[in-house]
């Protein structure tokens, strides 16, 4: 600091900034760019490890035989669903019973803003089922969640099977030190997020459901099952929560370990983790992974049933069984070993899950990135942000910046943004009714026409202001947005890191660059960009066409996300990040 | 001085001579007067309802106790006592402590079996007059120190591994909650009585090989309601109550072992031998117990004597699935069979519930017995198969006793219990969280009051104001309300409410709760794990489902006489809800040293210079002139013209 203290160097290293302005923050936009992709090589990344010792040195023993069993019990459930035509209470609730379970039932019921058009539902309506196994002499404090989706069609029976094998299996062991709540949740996340909330005895969604009998005291940890054939030729693993959150490290070290203890293949973002890390394509391989992940998370979206239960600190994770047309099969024998030795482990936890990090991406199952290792690259993005807010602030510094003028378009683009968050689902009805198209499209639609008629404002709005065409004008509106958008996104990427970055990466080039005489992205486009990666990545490209259709599509599933499980995406974009960027916009039309 | 005392027996004996014959009466008084019950009608003011089992065999008790007598009389002489009852016993043998013990077994609906210790040591002597009691027979020596040294009255204390799950398993005979729970009520001698209490805790700590040294004025409360006395006496002041628990405690063996070596047989002979800590611990749920009280010695409470009921409860877990033939015995449960009672047991018995099993449908006992006991136990007429250890026919020709019973159906349902309970935290995040209390009536026509207990500790600080007390959607006002508020790190918040519980309803009692932010020496070594709360505590006077028991002559079994009724119509009952796990906001434990090194780092360097650049303007100074120009400007000064 004494460099700042000293008046001539202070003034050389301002000039230096100002003059070199654009150079460094391109030099930093690249080095952003580079630094987030080195950490998808792996002699950068870290080897993970267990952390938690109880999880850590303990041997567990897997002795689970009932596979072809577990897989019976999967089909007659599949019977009996198909008879009841949905999920078959009276017949699971006996056969929990049977299996010297507590079992109790809750209902629910939800009716969607909109109707849901990826998943066909409305009104939704459906009933939990859990049996509790009472761990012997333990005093209801603590529990462990297994879980499985009953999903409507010929989905997930397997699941079922395995979870009431493992419920016999576990009822005749003698070592539980946690209840273990064996859950069969109807309608997947609606069904999971009625059950957690009654559990909780919450209501953030406002969903009705009958308040829970039995509980098991404060949950552990929690695993989700997801088995549509007898065989498997993987497991994948799923972590990306609500709103980006991630389970501890250690329960994906522990699924990791397993699987190499029994032989398993595993996967993350269904990719097989490779050894060529010094070649291209296997470097290639992994910066997929990671991007995949990046998406995942920034998309804010439950990616499974476990990304509910994040909310309420309790680390949970889904694991996916894939079948593809690989030649190494796995059983349910193995599958319901593989989950016997994770639970038991569980079971031997002295504390809740926390030796291991939480903010971490995984360029491959075995490796990952560390926050201290991910956060430079942000940082490097946000850096640019604030040398052109100096470069600005340096600019105005002599004559009087009248900072109130700024205050009528940050009002304006704010309201666009409240018109934006409030106005779909409350004008569907309106729009259904005088245009031809469904609810879902009308709130997609009307979603898509706010948002166009937001760019038109700052038109319309010159006239208020009172700086108008001045230079000075724009540079003090300009230094306002820049830190504005800085902050929103330092902000945004400490609690989701991928969603801050992605849009740091859109966003900060046209936010540092924007005169009155350029064009700009949009956040819309940072979306449809997104859509189209992302598609890439999965290896399943789409034309044009498909693309828009599933653009339309998440858009209406990032409102439904906000309105069903309170994911905060939708909110953040339509509150902040669109406004902000008016303010950009307005910039552009200055003249 | 020889000489004296042999004057003074003479005399005295010709006193006994004469008082052979009163005495002989007042016996006879003594042992019918067994049968009489007292009772009181206020559900604070619990009292005494006091049973012989003497009455099956009186000739084979009698002679028994005067045995028993016989060996007091030849070490009663080293008793330097002048007191003429004394004198009275030793020449006329009088049963001056009594030792019971008992087994009842039940077969639970769930297809558990449970099975209940008990054992009474009674004791006509008086610890409070001037600590001179020091011959001890029967009842522990170390238990009737505590008494003496610490002016105790009454002394309840419980360990307890697991919950008892209510609704599957019926009431038990003894209620306890998880881990350790000690109550105590001191004699209204006793004038520090937090001292006194602290010392106590430590002794007993010692005692039963438990931490309940960790009991301190953050987890002691002194109930206004919830626990009376259960022996006789009527003071009620609740200054010299004194309640905690630890719910964390984890019993085992070594507590075991101390609770064992209080009876009078060891684990040696008698049904002790059954308390093999291998299979006790092997079960779904095991409490045992330590009470200790004054009881009535006769029907006018002339003397008191004391009792000691120590307890033994555990569930086994019988669950095979898969095979129809169920059966368990003796042998299977304890991996031990009986072969005599404890020979300084004036009774010794084994009860087997077969009230839902009258016809012998459901299962068979065998060794059957015709001896068949009917008692009212928590409002319930029960009838049991009786087997006595003290005759010998009992163990037949092997001489061991394998008790068996053999499942033939699994039909019939439990009625649910009247009154249970439950509890857990609401509500997500470490900031805030809302404790839900749920009490459930299940009687279909009557209403019931209850007195709810609840002791958190003070790092959930309460919010009183919001607490709501909700029957079938209506608001519930309690007809008493006792709250004690917290002081940080001193005492915890104390909350004790009357609520009337409509019938056939659930009861919601919810209050908000702030988590507090500990200081960094006050968190335990795995602070993740989280923090208890201790059970709340409803205490009930629950209607009975059965009629009123007219034939108050029959005899009844010990364990259906622990609490006392206010009525035959209603029933005392205590039921404990499950301790709570919460945690709280908890530092990273591992960074601190991350965390130091960081802060001292930006506090030194970018700290003072920040605050440098903020706070001072900055100018380029001139530099310094050289030496000429000095003089020639003080030369100029001189001159009086402007330097240069």
């Amino acid at each position: 600091m004494g460099l700042l203290s000293d008046p001539n160097r202070r003034r050389a290293l301002i000039s230096l900034l100002t003059r070199l302005n654009a150079p460094i923050c391109v030099v930093c936009y690249m080095a952003g760019v580079a630094w987030f992709m080195g950490l998808a090589f792996e002699p950068f990344t870290l080897r993970t490890y267990m952390s938690e010792n109880a999880m850590g040195s303990t041997m567990v023993e897997e002795r689970f035989p009932a596979g072809e069993r577990a897989l019976g019990t999967g089909r007659e459930f599949s019977a009996h669903k198909k008879k009841a035509g949905g999920m078959p209470v009276d017949w699971l609730v006996k056969t929990m019973q049977s299996r010297g379970l507590e079992v109790f039932t809750q209902r629910f019921s939800r009716r969607l803003p909109f109707p849901d058009e990826d998943k066909e539902r409305y009104m939704v309506k459906g009933t939990n089922v859990y049996g509790i196994l009472r761990a012997p002499r333990a005093p209801r404090t603590e529990a462990l969640v297994l879980s499985a989706p009953c999903s409507p069609g010929d989905d997930n029976n397997q699941a079922v099977g395995v979870l009431l094998g493992l419920a016999q299996y576990f009822r005749n062991q003698v070592f539980w030190a946690k209840d273990i709540i064996f859950l069969v949740n109807e309608h997947d996340l609606i069904g999971m997020q009625a059950w957690l909330e009654g559990y909780h005895h919450t209501n953030t969604t406002g969903m009705d459901w009958s308040p829970l009998q039995g509980r098991g005291g404060s949950i552990q940890a929690a695993l989700s099952l997801e088995l549509s054939s007898d065989v498997v030729t993987s497991l994948d693993l799923v972590l990306e929560g609500l709103n980006g959150q991630l389970p501890n490290l250690d329960l994906a070290n522990l699924f990791y370990a397993f699987c190499q203890k029994i032989g398993v293949l595993c996967t993350t973002q269904g990719k097989l983790q490779r050894n060529d890390w010094d070649s291209v394509s296997g470097y290639s391989h992994a910066v997929q992974t990671m991007m995949l992940m990046v998406m995942k998370q920034a998309s804010g979206r439950p990616w499974g049933d476990h990304g509910l239960f994040l909310r309420y600190h309790i680390e949970a994770a889904t694991i996916k069984g894939i079948n593809s047309f690989r030649q190494y099969k796995t059983d349910a024998t193995t599958i319901g070993r593989l989950l016997e030795g994770m639970y038991r482990k569980l079971n031997n936890l002295l504390e809740r899950l926390h030796q291991s990090y939480f903010f971490y991406l995984m360029p491959s199952l075995s490796h990952f990135v560390s926050i201290g290792y991910y956060m430079p690259a942000f940082g490097l993005l946000a850096l640019i942000l604030l040398l052109r807010a100096l470069d600005l602030w340096i600019q105005l510094a002599t004559p009087p910046p009248g900072v109130l003028s700024v205050l009528t378009p940050l009002v304006i683009s704010h309201l666009t943004g409240v018109a934006l968050y409030t106005l779909p689902i409350h004008f569907q009805e309106i729009a259904v009714e005088h245009f031809p198209v469904s609810e879902t499209e009308a709130v997609v639609l009307t979603a898509i026409a706010v948002y166009t008629a937001g760019l038109a404002l700052p038109h319309n709005t010159h006239r208020l202001l009172t700086g108008r065409g001045t230079e000075n004008g724009w540079k003090v509106l300009k230094l306002v947005a820049v830190l504005y958008l800085a902050v929103l996104l330092g902000c945004t990427a400490l609690i989701n890191f991928s969603l801050g970055f992605i849009l740091a990466l859109t966003l900060v080039p046209v936010a540092a660059f924007v005169t009155p005489d350029l064009c700009s992205a949009t956040p819309a486009c940072t979306l449809l960009f997104s859509v189209f990666l992302f598609q890439e990545l999965q290896e399943m490209p789409v034309s044009f066409l498909d693309g828009w259709m599933l653009y339309l599509s998440v858009i209406s599933q990032g409102i439904l996300d906000h309105a069903l499980y309170g994911s905060l995406v939708y909110p953040l974009v339509a509150l902040l990040v669109y406004p902000c960027w008016l303010l950009f916009w307005n910039i552009l039309f200055w003249k | 001085m020889a000489a004296h005392r042999c004057s003074l027996s003479a005399l005295l004996l010709i006193i006994c001579s004469l008082l052979v014959f009163i005495v002989a009466d007042s016996e006879k008084a003594t042992l019918t007067g067994d049968h009489h019950a007292t009772a009181v009608d206020n559900l604070q003011t619990v009292t005494e309802t006091e049973e012989g089992a003497a009455a099956e065999e009186p000739a084979v008790e009698e002679e028994r106790r005067w045995e028993e007598t016989v060996v007091e009389e030849a070490t009663a002489d080293k008793e330097d006592t002048s007191a003429p009852e004394t004198v009275v016993q030793s020449s006329v043998p009088q049963p001056k402590d009594d030792f019971q013990e008992e087994l009842v077994i039940r077969p639970l609906h769930s297809g558990d079996i449970y099975a209940s210790f008990q054992f009474r040591t009674l004791w006509e002597t008086d610890f409070m007059r001037g600590n001179k009691v020091s011959h001890y027979r029967l009842f522990p020596k170390s238990l009737g120190q505590v008494i003496s040294k610490f002016s105790v009255r009454e002394l309840h204390i419980s360990f307890t591994q697991g919950y008892w799950r209510t609704m599957q398993w019926g009431q038990p005979f003894l209620p306890s909650p998880p881990g350790a729970e000690l109550w105590v009520w001191f004699q209204d001698s006793v004038t520090d009585v937090d001292g006194t209490w602290k010392e106590l805790t430590n002794v007993l700590s010692g005692i039963f090989c438990a931490s309940l040294n960790f009991i301190d004025s953050t987890n002691t409360v002194q109930p206004s309601a919830s626990f009376k006395p259960l022996g006789i006496g009527n003071v009620t002041d609740h200054r010299f109550l004194r309640y905690a628990t630890l719910p964390r405690e984890i019993v085992c063996t070594e507590n075991l072992t101390p609770w064992k070596k209080l009876l009078p047989c060891g684990s040696k002979a008698g049904l002790a031998v059954l308390l093999k800590s291998e299979k006790l611990f092997h079960s779904s749920f095991h409490s045992q117990a330590v009470h200790i009280r004054p009881v009535c010695q006769d029907w006018q409470c002339k003397t008191t004597s004391w009792e000691l009921r120590q307890t033994l409860n555990v569930v086994f877990d019988l669950h095979t699935p898969g095979q129809g033939k169920l059966e368990w015995s003796l042998f299977k449960m304890f991996s031990r069979t009986l072969t005599e009672a404890c020979p300084l047991a004036s009774s010794s018995k084994i009860y087997i519930d077969i009230t839902d099993d009258p016809q012998g449908e459901q299962f068979e006992v065998s060794p059957a017995t015709h001896l068949l006991s009917q008692a009212m136990v928590l409002g319930d007429r029960r009838t049991f198969s009786v087997y006595d250890l003290t005759q010998q026919i009992t163990f037949g020709t092997v001489r061991s006793l394998n008790l068996l019973i053999r499942w033939k159906s699994s039909e019939g349902d439990m009625l649910r219990p009247l009154l249970h309970a439950e509890r857990y935290v609401a509500g997500y995040g470490l900031q805030t969280g809302e404790i839900h209390t749920l009490m459930y009536n299940n009687h279909p026509y009557r209403s019931f009051p209850v007195l709810l207990l609840d002791s958190v500790p003070w790092y959930l600080r309460l919010y009183i104001h919001t607490l709501t007390v909700t029957s079938k959607g209506k608001d519930n006002k309690p007809s008493y309300i006792h709250y004690q508020p917290s002081k940080d790190r001193v005492r915890p918040h104390l909350l004790e409410m009357l609520v009337q519980l409509p019938p056939n309803s659930v009861t919601e009692v919810t209050v908000q709760f702030e988590r507090a932010l500990l200081k960094w020496t006050e968190y335990t070594p795995d602070p993740n794990h989280g923090f208890y709360v201790g059970s709340s505590v409803i205490s009930s006077l629950v209607p009975s489902i059965v009629a009123m028991d007219t034939n108050s002559t029959r005899e009844q079994p010990l364990f259906s006489s622990f609490f006392p009724c206010k009525e035959e119509s209603s029933y005392f009952m205590r039921v404990y809800t499950e301790p709570l796990l919460v945690n709280l906001p908890t530092p990273d434990f591992s960074m601190p040293y991350n965390v130091i090194c960081l802060t001292c780092t930006v506090v030194a360097v970018g700290y003072g210079s920040l605050y440098n650049l903020l706070t001072r303007s900055f100018q380029i100074e001139e530099p310094s002139p050289g030496l000429a120009k000095r003089i020639a400007n003080i030369i100029r000064k001189m001159r009086g013209v402007p330097p240069l």
